[in-house]
């Protein structure tokens, strides 16, 4: 009897503990109430509550127009170091968004679900901007994603900085040289930062490539399959010294030169840095996520010299992973299509979404590239213009100026284990008032195409 | 069910033992059945919930990161076997030497701060008469905050402007600041500080409760023989500790060799690699691409820093064998 009630309660535990198990095996989505549950990117963690009352309002609108979808919006934010962990262990949302730089090689690598016939059936993928929509195909023409935002690298300024320096903040830098000596009033002036760059987690790379092309490096050519580093370039070589005097002659890039994206935001929204250089859709991120004050921000192009000189560009790309089954395929798509595309192309979405947003104060305006062509995009700014509550005229040295710009593309191969190398570059003459660096820039590039040739 | 059904529960291991110590009188005979009368089945049961456990998230991720370590795998296409290929490249990566420096500076720096210093503070703590928990608790709070509060709480400390709390103080003894963690020259040593501080509460309990273990008598023979207080340390105090002083030496190598937290978070291994340690290269090779990074070179790596901490710590104490003991 005492054997036969310890087995019986032995065994009871451990079926409760199998039972657990099984309940963290089980996979997220799935078929409830016939209704398919559709896993979708909403925003980066820490986004605040307004940016969820929008989604919810969206999400309403959709499950409307859709009842045999019920959409589950999932936090997401794509970060080098959790995306493949996310990727390899299925968790990642049925619908995500991957920048330009990764989505070659995950379509390459079989990651990416093939959307060539559906975007077809939708019938715009003639509309795309060529040279995007070139980002998500393969060598055979099939199309991986639908591109959904670009971006050109900006001039992201303080205009309190500006104002307290005794700088016109409606007269941004339109040079570099200007940007060194505004840097130096700021930092005389106010104590805090003139110019800051971001360093590492791999944006060090990112922000110098940006700040050399703008002077006409480019980074890698790809002669008939051939691809090779050429990162040790005399454009190259001017940021790094430009960077190595605003720190050690000028003193005015303030103390902390270990920044990642959203360190330099969160110490950009505090009004500790005067300017840098980042994306020119993260007014969003600054204010959604970093309580950034609209009134303070600036926003200007990148200074350009020479005739090769152009502006870095990105953006990201709507996805579905290849793993999925065709129903959750079919629901993936006709999301994308309502919640990515649609308020680019159809007066009533773009309409609905704008007001959507500004119902709950999230920004809507937010200076982007067109990733459709030029007239589409015209005609969306037109719709949308009643609802517009970003400070445009505190945008206008960007908005005027961005169309006259160059836009490059970033390098493709090995994107982010090269910006990591150029993370040490950046860090050395930063940290370093001995940096070596043509000797820096020898071995990155010879790092580099170690890494290149490796692949 | 009730208690009245079930013998005393030590009545069954008594009984074993009787048997074990009379095994002439009864011959034990092992079979399915008496092992389940024995009570092994329910304690096999018992266990099961640990074992599963420990197999499921310990045990097995172990096993398969040996495995992996010898395979080149994304971990969503299928996994290719590669030999040794891993081990080479790992051994040819220059930042391996770098991080290994760095290892080891940060170890031999927190071995020449971090291992006395809570010697030191536990024998003076132990010499106080009055608030020796009020010392104790103060000591052992560092150990209370989470370390990831505690870095940022010292990121904020180590701020390199004239106006960083520390370059205040500094300033106050007219030292010019410091530019602390954004000196390729200074992050280390900054790192080392904020480790010592945050680990040696715990040294601090363990070595005070060891103290209490050392026998009164030999401090008043030793104050018979006219020692003072230092030569009471050092011939009482300390040889009475040496077991629990080896001890800690090795778990402090361990501990020191797997250094990641302060570093990641506190400089993510810069300014250029100065602070890229094993546990962060490790890292990097697993998690910096976000396209399924080098799963291979980082599981290589681990079984690399594994065996020679393995090898180290039998070797360690082969050698303190005979000194370890009383």
């Amino acid at each position: 009897m005492k054997s036969a009630v310890k087995i019986a309660i032995a065994s009871a535990a451990a079926l409760a503990l199998a039972g657990s198990l099984a309940g963290c095996a089980q996979g997220a989505g799935g078929d409830s109430g016939g209704k398919l549950q559709l896993r979708v990117a909403t925003f980066p963690p820490g986004a605040d509550q307004a940016a969820y009352d929008a989604f919810a309002t969206q999400e309403k609108q959709f499950e409307k127009l859709h009842p045999d979808i019920d959409i589950i919006g999932v936090e997401y934010e794509w970060k080098a170091p959790t995306f493949a962990a996310q990727l390899a262990g299925g968790s990642l949302p049925d619908v995500f968004l991957v920048p330009f730089t990764d989505t070659k090689t995950l379509l390459e690598n079989g990651q990416l679900m093939d959307v060539t016939d559906e975007m077809k059936s939708l019938g715009y993928s003639d509309k795309f901007n060529p040279v995007i929509l070139n980002e998500v195909k393969d060598d055979k023409g099939h199309i991986f994603g639908f591109p959904r935002q670009a971006y050109a690298n900006g001039l992201h300024y303080n205009r309190d900085l500006f104002t307290a320096a005794g700088l016109d903040p409606d007269k941004p830098p339109t040079t570099w040289d200007e940007v060194r000596k505004d840097a130096k009033i700021i930092s005389d002036q106010t104590g805090k930062a003139g110019y800051a760059t971001m360093t590492k987690g791999n944006t060090g790379g990112w922000q110098l490539t940006t700040q050399s092309v703008s002077r006409g490096a480019v980074d890698q050519t790809d002669k008939d399959g051939k691809v090779k580093s050429t990162i040790d370039n005399a454009a190259t070589k001017e940021t790094l010294q430009w960077l190595s005097d605003l720190r050690w002659k000028d003193n005015s890039m303030g103390n902390n030169f270990l920044l990642d994206w959203s360190g330099i935001n969160k110490e950009f929204a505090a009004g500790n840095i005067g300017m840098y250089t980042s994306g020119s859709d993260v007014y969003t991120a600054l204010v959604r996520d970093f309580g950034m004050k609209p009134a303070q921000y600036g926003l200007t192009v990148i200074p350009t010299q020479g005739d090769d000189a152009g502006v870095l560009g990105g953006g990201d790309v709507a996805v579905m992973s290849p793993k999925i089954d065709a129903a959750h395929k079919k629901a993936g798509i006709t999301w994308i299509d309502w919640y990515y595309m649609q308020k680019l192309l159809d007066k009533d979405a773009a309409v609905a979404d704008a007001k959507a947003l500004a119902a709950s104060d999230q920004a809507v305006g937010t200076p982007v590239l067109p990733v459709l062509d030029k007239a589409t995009y015209e005609q969306d700014q037109e719709w949308i213009k009643p609802y517009v509550n970003v400070p445009l005229d505190q945008m206008k040295g960007f908005s005027d100026g961005i169309f006259d710009q160059k836009p490059v593309g970033e390098s493709k191969v090995q994107t982010q284990p090269i910006y990591a190398l150029m993370d040490n570059v950046v860090q050395a003459v930063l940290t370093d008032q001995n940096a070596d660096i043509d000797a820096l820039l020898t071995k990155v590039d010879s790092d580099a195409q170690a890494l290149i040739d490796g692949k | 069910m009730t208690m009245t059904d079930d013998p005393p529960a030590l009545a069954e291991p008594m009984r074993d033992e009787g048997v074990a110590r009379h095994p002439q009188k009864r011959k034990r005979v092992r079979n399915p059945a008496s092992w389940v009368r024995g009570g092994g089945l329910s304690n096999l049961i018992f266990l099961a919930p640990m074992l599963i456990v420990f197999a499921v998230f310990s045990w097995g991720p172990i096993v398969q990161s040996v495995v992996m370590s010898f395979q080149k795998t994304n971990l969503v296409t299928p996994a290719v076997f590669v030999g040794f290929d891993n081990f080479a490249k790992v051994l040819a990566d220059p930042n391996l030497g770098t991080a290994i420096v760095n290892t080891l500076y940060f170890a031999g720096l927190a071995l020449v701060f971090g291992f006395p210093l809570p010697i030191i503070l536990a024998v003076l703590m132990s010499e106080v008469k009055r608030g020796k928990g009020l010392y104790s608790a103060l000591a052992y709070m560092p150990v209370v905050i989470p370390p990831v509060v505690a870095v940022l709480l010292w990121t904020v400390f180590y701020d390199a402007s004239p106006n960083g709390v520390f370059n205040v103080i500094l300033g106050s003894f007219g030292i010019p600041p410091q530019p602390w963690l954004q000196s390729s020259a200074t992050a280390m040593p900054s790192i080392v500080i904020e480790a010592t501080w945050a680990a040696a509460g715990g040294s601090i309990i363990i070595y005070l409760a060891a103290l209490i273990g050392v026998p009164p008598e030999l401090y008043d023979a030793a104050e018979v023989d006219g020692a003072g207080i230092w030569r009471k340390i050092w011939h009482v105090t300390l040889p009475q500790l040496r077991g629990v002083l080896f001890i800690m030496l090795i778990l402090q190598v361990i501990a020191t060799s797997q250094v990641f937290l302060e570093p990641y978070l506190f400089t993510g291994g810069g300014p250029n690699n100065a602070t890229l340690t094993i546990l962060l290269l490790i890292y990097r090779y697993a998690f910096q691409n976000s396209l399924g990074g080098a799963y291979g070179e980082a599981t290589a790596l681990s079984l690399m820093l594994a065996i020679f901490l393995g090898i180290l710590s039998f070797a360690y104490f082969k050698l303190t064998e005979r000194w370890s003991t009383n």
